[in-house]
């Protein structure tokens, strides 16, 4: 099953290296990581979205937050979260086909950033099925590139729970 | 890159080197195991003037294992100094040694200027990226005035929580800067929580367990001796009348010449400590890791029971085996409060079953073998030190009679690498120990193959006139290795014996006392004469070269499904 954890780590070299290396270290899975700094220049953002059973997550989390650098650990499981991908995909799109593929884009909510006589660059975010959905979609015409964030995700108010407590349930 | 240095202010500057000595002394630092190069120049520069002791060993693999155990036997941070490059590549197997078995130290490295950094410079390695997953914190300084409180910041990491190895890769720039002196800051980790003190309905969760239960066991690790635990331990397992068994690393935690010490449970644990893991209704967990050592097959452990966990490492617990009742606190606190809250049985059926298993199994060997047998040697030396020494061992056979024929009375007692398996740590561990505490017999148990590794240490014995013993259980072989192919590869000893010197000529032409002992009736006179010693001693006791550690759990099979059992069965 999918977690989307969401790391609070300090802003400073090596803290991406130690996270990268601890999950290759103990053979866990990263299905997406996306980093980013946030309001606080001294923190960044991971969020991370890791493939295996609430076990291995589990472990996973606390390992996580086990790493002095690490600041917070959240994982968003069984909790009401926007998730959002980001992609540029550039289709091929000789000028017959551009109402087919314009109207494409317009359904699925994305915008066209660049255009050529052969290829059309779009972009497009939204929950990673959606994303998914929208490469099949293209396929049919041709993909010549394309580039995704990982997820990134937040918790609807008011229901943030920090999750720290493996204990006292 | 060097610091401002602003004149028209009164602030007193220093020299980075000399920041370094003063924050050591700082936190108290007395002994620090150091070896020399180009990028610490000026660090031992500022060293020569001051109180601190400084120990060369002869490897920077030495210099870490010896403050390992410095650390180990006193509890207290062990300092360990190398240069870059191949001095800090020398410190990696120290460093996961420490690193898998909790042990507090501070590791500074020199490194190649940093405008060199990334250039490829001569002695130049990524050693932040090299030792990133071997330590529990490391951290380079490319400030100089973050230099103080970078080394405050790896004193608290490494010594609270589950402790650890922290290194700071220290560029030779910073060491050279002059530097601001500026007063202690509070530590401020945003992200580096302990909890230290368990939570109190887990606690009265586990007491009524405890309470309720017919059949417990206490299964204690090194937690218990890095937490200072032991007393509370003994009271807890007085009070409500529970059986001890130990880890490897948990061995000293408990007297384990109380009736109620099962002595060591896993692969070569005690035949009764592993039947009465697998039988007790509930296991009681205190500053171990369930590891597969101790587990065999992972399914099939202690089936009846339910669990408690009590650690420090909220990522230890749940993660082998799961945990019915969790405890994340330090062991000295959770098991103090606990004491409170269990109450006495007497549970006769089930210490009537214990005792029928030791009188059925208990650890033994062929006491009328011809050969000087191993376990002879160990329980000898047990007998003529009145199991008081503080004995450190290599990895492998000897370790294993190590710990089934030494009976050990206290914590920091016994210093072993249990989870790297190290070979070779013997030596420097006992170094370290002997330096920590000069006026206790400290004996290194070590195999041959072992000492082989890192017997180069003997001339830093010499060289600090340090009365350490060497008790060398010589097989001629990789003993364990040699086991394992007898039993599993049809015998096959590929490449696992060994030509050795003539260790005890080798003692002599490094300064140190050699002696040998090659038939049964010398072993005791031998003992004698090596622990009589004031100098270095290398003692050589030639043994049963195919000896085995038994009882075994071979890899894969359940705690209770032990050969060798039957070896000796009494009549």
């Amino acid at each position: 099953m999918k977690h989307i954890l969401s790391a609070l780590v300090q802003n400073k070299p090596g803290v991406l290296a130690h996270v990268a290396g601890m999950f290759a270290a103990r053979a866990f899975n990263i299905d997406s990581l996306a980093v980013g700094r946030t309001d606080d220049p001294s923190l960044s953002r991971m969020t991370i979205v890791v493939i295996g059973d609430d076990r291995v997550v589990e472990q996973v989390r606390k390992q996580l937050a086990k790493i002095v650098t690490v600041v917070k650990v959240q994982d968003f499981a069984g909790m009401d979260v926007v998730a959002r991908d980001l992609m540029l995909i550039s289709v091929a799109c000789p000028p017959e086909k551009r109402p087919e593929i314009l109207a494409l884009v317009e359904m699925f909510q994305g915008k066209v950033v660049d255009i050529g006589s052969k290829f059309v660059m779009v972009e497009v975010a939204g929950p990673e099925n959606k994303i998914e959905a929208f490469i099949e979609a293209c396929r049919p015409y041709g993909i010549k590139n394309l580039v995704r964030t990982g997820t990134v995700a937040m918790a609807r108010q008011p229901r943030t729970a920090v999750v720290e407590s493996e204990e006292g349930k | 890159m060097t610091a401002n240095t602003t004149e028209k202010t009164a602030v007193q500057t220093k020299p980075g080197s000399q920041i370094i000595v003063d924050t050591l002394l700082e936190h108290g630092v007395e002994v620090l195991f150091g070896y020399l190069g180009g990028v610490v120049l000026p660090l031992f520069d500022k060293l020569y003037d001051s109180p601190i002791r400084v120990v060369i060993p002869r490897h920077e693999q030495g210099g870490c294992h010896m403050a390992d155990a410095y650390a180990r036997s006193t509890g207290k941070v062990g300092v360990v100094i190398a240069t870059s490059g191949p001095g800090a590549t020398n410190l990696t197997t120290g460093l996961a040694t420490a690193m898998m078995d909790s042990v507090p130290l501070v590791a500074l490295t020199g490194q190649v200027r940093t405008e060199l950094i990334g250039n490829d410079a001569f002695q130049e390695a990524d050693t932040t990226g090299i030792t990133r997953p071997i330590t529990k914190h490391n951290v380079i300084v490319k400030n100089p005035n973050e230099l103080a409180q970078t080394i405050r910041e790896a004193f608290f990491i490494a010594s609270t929580g589950r402790p650890g190895p922290v290194l700071i890769d220290i560029p030779v720039d910073m060491q050279i800067a002059q530097v601001p002196v500026t007063p202690p800051q509070p530590i401020e980790l945003p992200g580096y929580r302990i909890r230290e003190r368990g939570h109190a309905r887990q606690i009265t969760a586990a007491a009524e367990a405890i309470n309720s239960s017919q059949r417990p066991v206490l299964y204690v690790g090194g937690g218990v001796i890095s937490g200072n635990a032991s007393e509370p331990l003994r009271k807890l397992a007085k009070k409500a009348n529970i059986p001890v068994t130990m880890t490897l690393m948990g061995l000293g935690a408990f007297d384990q010449n109380d009736p109620l010490s099962l002595n060591m449970l896993g692969m070569h644990g005690a035949a009764y400590a592993n039947f009465a893991v697998q039988n007790c209704d509930l296991l009681v967990c205190v500053g171990a890791r369930f590891d597969d050592r101790v587990t065999g097959k992972l399914k099939a452990f202690a089936p009846h029971a339910r669990v408690i966990h009590i650690d420090l490492d909220p990522s230890s617990i749940s993660k082998n085996v799961p945990a019915d009742i969790p405890v994340v606190g330090n062991a000295r606190h959770v098991l103090t409060e606990m004491l409170e809250l269990v109450e006495y049985k007497e549970r006769k059926e089930w210490f009537d079953q214990i005792a029928e298993w030791k009188k059925r199994h208990p650890l033994r060997y062929d006491q009328n073998a011809k050969t000087i047998k191993p376990q002879y040697v160990i329980e000898e030396l047990w007998k003529q030190t009145q199991g008081q020494a503080i004995i450190t061992t290599g990895v492998g056979q000897h370790q294993m009679w190590t710990a089934q024929f030494y009976r050990f009375n206290r914590p920091r007692q016994f210093i072993t690498s249990g989870g790297l398996g190290t070979m070779g740590f013997g030596l420097p561990a006992a170094i370290g120990a002997q330096i920590a505490n000069p006026d206790t017999l400290v004996i290194d148990i070590d195999g041959d193959s072992s000492f082989n590794m890192t017997l180069t240490e003997l001339s830093t014995a010499v060289m600090y006139e340090l009365p350490v013993k060497v008790c060398l259980i010589n097989n001629g072989y990789m003993g364990m290795v040699r086991q394992w192919q007898e039993l599993f590869y049809g015998k096959r000893y590929s490449c696992s014996s060994l030509k050795s010197p003539d260790f005890a000529r080798l003692a002599e032409a490094f300064g140190a006392v050699g002696l040998r002992a090659e038939k049964k009736e010398d072993v005791p006179a031998v003992i004698k004469a090596m622990l009589a010693e004031k100098r270095p001693c290398v003692a050589d006791f030639r043994v049963d070269p195919e000896e085995n550690v038994w009882p075994m759990v071979p890899a894969g099979k359940s705690l209770h499904e032990m050969d060798g059992l039957d070896i000796f069965e009494m009549a």
